[in-house]
């Protein structure tokens, strides 16, 4: 036992290795929020007047709601008017080629592990930056465009595409669905948009790094992914931010929208700064994400992993409103340490025939509290739906807490639900059993945790899969409750 | 809490209700009054009461000047006792006690039943009464125990086995109009001691009922406790039990609730396993057709570690009925190799009839096994085709299969004569399908 705990501390102990910050000069909004902060977003970015007129909405209905108590963290009171709600890189123009980006942003990218450069050719990955609150870079755009893909910057699909932001954003979360969602309508800054035509066939995984690189900022990036009729497209997103005392906020929207026999494969890598082992600091992780199955045979599968965030609410869920359509949540939520983490998912079935399937996993360890908050809601005309769920819980040490909220609606005599949860620890004969074959105590750990998060990083594309696993070894080596 | 806007009426004219009971003065009502009124009655948005229209209902339905319970002209309770089983009867009619109908046969030396009004303020009741049952937590229990009318104290002394059990039977007479009545009952099981307890709630007449419940059973060490709940309403009545049973180390527990008929059927039932060593079957059923409301609220709280629970409630929901199911399982951080099982399984046969369920778990200790699954279907398509080949009509085939899948939920009642009596209800029941 004694080792045990040793080993624990070890990893208690560890550091947060994305934690440096890179001096790039940022263009600020002065602190706080009102009417005038968002025209200020709005004009920097030189906007079309209905955008403007949509933000102001929601920032009016925003300041009629609310902050949601309901979720299963604690946290000291937000001051939304201590928060600095936009910050860009500065840089002179909008960069064109990779060589005009600012040297010192391409290091941060090196640093990360996602050079913007043409290496990442060979990985064959289109990637979208933003940094604090701007994107900076879209690789491979041309490519993406002979096939008539449409992959940028959300500001830049403002400028070019503006009928198709203007028929889809916030056709899958209104502005005023959520506090957080509401808050995010009114001060985004920036974003991907993602649009797939009729019939195509997305090469290549499009994929989006997060950070948060400036003090006092809060993140609130927006994503809106189109896929037409019988398209596909696969979506990765990850994300870092840097050690800070202070808590920063963090809050998104991904909108989601699959037309007939569409497919849109959405994950996520989710490290942002957990706070030190005290607690302290840490990112607030506030997000709202959700796909809508609007054709037949539609399909939407979420999977993410997440390691980081002091506090993580976050509910990726789908809308099943097409006949015969189909929803997938994969996850792994590692909390250590004094993080938190209240996520699931939301399965609403609305059409025939509807699937949907959830497998979460959760693993806690310190004095961290991790808890699986789920809806699956059968309607009434929702006929013949098939749901199944699993959610399981691993323990690693005495003062963690693991929590299971799932809420299941049925309507309908002639649907299936199934729901089934787990809590355990590792066991002792289980470590006994690699122990005896020569595997050491840490290997054996990794082992059984690989093996326990399996079925969802088996979702993940490669590039991913090997970076999740990863993760997940350098959280939890060696910890045996 | 959020009470909604027409409450306060309702709320004022409980408190003038309160102003006409007798006891008003005693501190605990007077205390338990606040809290009700600090709580106020749920409204659509109250997360624990979102599935359970009681506010409405009881706006709706009911008038709270009436001060006296109302006299019932019953003859006989001949038609609700369980046949050939030998027990001890204690009836109340309408709330309050019937010494014309109760009897006691067991000798005095094995079992002490009295009157808790007077209990309260002797004997050991006061120790026990309130203990454990906060009456800060719910709004329904703070309202019994501010105007709880008549209730029942049982304790069964140390190393004593009741041979009889004890059937509690409530009648509510709403021939003539409604009935408002709120019971309590307070049961202590010393050491090594064990009992049957059976409770049955039942109604004559067509006019509305409110019958709220205020139940604490304490169960010490070593002792064994079988009971069974049996709501088997035929009229309106709108009801809401609060039941807690506080278990000691190496006690032993078997629960049974059976839910068929009424308006709206609000079962608390809370748990709390505070010693080592201790065993927990926790079984119900509900069976509902027609507009019932049916809302089974469980919570086990594993406060000590090495002991074992095990839930199942199962339930088929039939016209345009409604089943809530909502299981919390508690595994403290002290409570180390815990096992908690639960299961939640559901059979809807109309796309009328609704389910909610919400298995919950909340786990603060590593070294424990702790499972819940819950379903939600119909019967199976394969099992239905078998039983047709061979010759069996449809509806037996499902009543069949729906027997076969409502009898598990029997398996902890050791009384032969209360199994047969509740498989008959059951089957009687199921074989309309």
């Amino acid at each position: 036992m004694a080792k045990d705990n040793q080993v624990l501390e070890e990893i208690t102990s560890k550091e947060y290795e994305h934690g440096w910050t890179v001096n790039l000069e940022a263009d600020e909004s002065p602190k706080g929020l009102s009417e005038d902060i968002v025209r200020f977003i709005s004009s920097k970015k030189q906007e079309p007047e209905w955008l403007l007129e949509w933000r102001l909405k929601a920032f009016r209905s925003w300041q009629k709601m609310v902050e949601p108590k309901w979720a299963n963290v604690k946290y000291p009171e937000i001051n939304y008017q201590d928060i600095i709600y936009y910050s860009a890189p500065k840089q002179k123009a909008g960069p064109n080629k990779l060589s005009e980006v600012d040297p010192e942003l391409i290091k941060t990218f090196e640093k990360l592990g996602i050079s913007l450069t043409e290496q990442k050719r060979l990985t064959g990955i289109a990637v979208d930056a933003v940094i604090d609150s701007v994107s900076v870079a879209t690789t491979f755009k041309e490519k993406l465009g002979e096939l008539g893909v449409i992959f940028c910057s959300f500001s830049e699909a403002v400028r070019e595409h503006p009928e198709l932001v203007k028929k889809y954003l916030g056709s899958v979360v209104p502005m005023n669905d959520n506090y957080f969602a509401a808050l995010n309508s009114a001060v985004f800054s920036d974003g991907s948009f993602c649009y797939i035509p009729k019939g195509v066939r997305c090469p290549m995984e499009l994929s989006t790094y997060f950070r948060i690189n400036a003090a006092n900022t809060g993140q609130f990036e927006r994503t809106l992914i189109v896929a037409e009729e019988g398209s596909y497209v696969s979506y990765l997103e990850g994300c870092t931010a840097p050690m800070r005392d202070e808590n920063q906020l963090h809050a998104a929207v991904v909108e989601l929208y699959a037309m007939k026999d569409a497919q849109i494969k959405y994950s996520t890598v989710q490290n942002w700064y957990p706070g030190d082992k005290n607690g302290k600091g840490g990112i607030y992780n506030f997000v709202t994400k959700r796909g809508l199955c609007a054709g037949d045979h539609s399909k939407i599968s979420w999977t993410q992993v997440e390691t980081g965030s002091a506090i993580t609410w976050k509910y990726p869920s789908c809308i099943l409103k097409g006949d015969y359509s189909m929803g997938e949540f994969y996850s792994v939520a590692v909390t250590n340490n004094y993080q938190q983490a209240d996520t699931g998912t939301k399965m609403t079935h609305i059409g025939k025939n509807t699937r949907s399937r959830i497998v979460s996993k959760g693993i806690s360890a310190g004095k961290s509290q991790n808890s699986y908050r789920g809806q699956v809601h059968v309607m009434k005309r929702a006929t013949n739906s098939r749901n199944f769920s699993q959610c399981d819980s691993l323990l690693m040490g005495d003062k963690c807490g693991a929590h299971t909220f799932p809420y299941i609606d049925v309507e309908n005599s002639s649907s299936k639900i199934e729901h089934e949860a787990t809590t355990s620890k590792i066991g002792e004969d289980q470590i006994f059993y690699c122990l005896q074959r020569g595997i050491d105590e840490e290997a054996a750990v990794a082992l059984i945790v690989n093996g326990y998060a399996k079925e969802v990083l088996s979702q993940l594309p490669m590039e991913f899969a090997v970076e999740a696993q990863k993760l997940l070894a350098l959280t939890l080596e060696g910890s045996v409750g | 809490m959020s009470a909604i806007t027409s409450d306060i009426d309702l709320k004022e004219k409980i408190a003038q209700a309160f102003e006409q009971t007798p006891d008003r003065k005693n501190i605990q009502r007077t205390e338990a009054l606040q809290h009700f009124q600090k709580l106020g009655l749920p409204g659509n948005k109250t997360e624990e009461y979102r599935f359970f229209p009681i506010t409405r209902a009881l706006e709706k339905n009911f008038d709270f000047d009436q001060s006296n319970p109302i006299e019932s002209k019953i003859k006989s309770i001949y038609q609700f006792l369980i046949p050939d089983l030998e027990a001890n009867v204690i009836v109340f009619i309408n709330g309050i006690y019937s010494p014309v109908f109760s009897k006691v046969i067991s000798p005095e030396n094995e079992i002490i039943i009295s009157d808790l009004r007077k209990a309260v303020n002797q004997n050991e009741a006061p120790l026990y009464f309130e203990k454990y049952l906060k009456t800060s937590a719910d709004p329904f229990t703070a309202l019994n125990t501010a105007l709880w009318q008549d209730g029942v104290f049982i304790q069964v002394p140390a190393k004593t086995k009741v041979e009889k059990p004890v059937f509690i039977l409530h009648i509510n007479d709403a021939e003539k109009e409604q009935s408002i009545c709120h019971t309590r009952l307070l049961v202590v099981l010393e050491e090594e001691s064990e009992l049957t307890l059976i409770e049955r709630s039942t109604s004559i007449g067509t006019n509305n009922i409110f019958h709220t419940f205020a139940e604490e059973i304490l169960v010490k060490e070593n002792a064994t406790l079988d009971y069974v709940k049996i709501q088997n309403d035929e009229g309106k009545l709108h009801q809401v039990a609060n039941s807690l049973i506080h278990q000691s180390s190496k006690s032993k527990l078997n629960t049974f609730t059976l839910t068929m008929n009424g308006s709206l059927i609000r079962n608390n039932f809370n748990i709390a396993i505070d010693g080592e060593n201790c065993e927990s079957h926790f079984y119900g059923l509900y069976l509902l057709n027609g507009n019932t409301i049916a809302d089974n609220h469980t919570v086990v709280d594993h406060i000590k570690p090495n002991s074992f629970s095990n839930e199942l409630y199962k339930g088929v929901m039939d016209g345009n009925s409604k089943g809530v199911f909502n299981g919390k399982i508690f595994v403290r951080p002290n409570a180390q190799k815990t096992n908690a099982f639960q299961s939640n399984r559901n059979i809807l046969l109309t796309d009328t009839a609704t389910i909610n369920t919400k298995p919950q778990l909340e786990i603060w200790a590593d070294d424990v096994k702790c499972s819940h699954g819950c379903t939600s279907g119909q019967l199976d398509e394969e099992a239905l085709f078998y039983l047709r080949s061979r010759g069996i009509p449809l509806n037996n085939a499902k009543a069949m299969l729906l027997y076969a899948f409502a009898a598990e939920t029997l398996e902890p009642i050791k009384n032969t004569e209360l199994k047969s009596y509740l498989d008959g209800l059951i089957s009687q029941r199921l074989n309309k399908y």
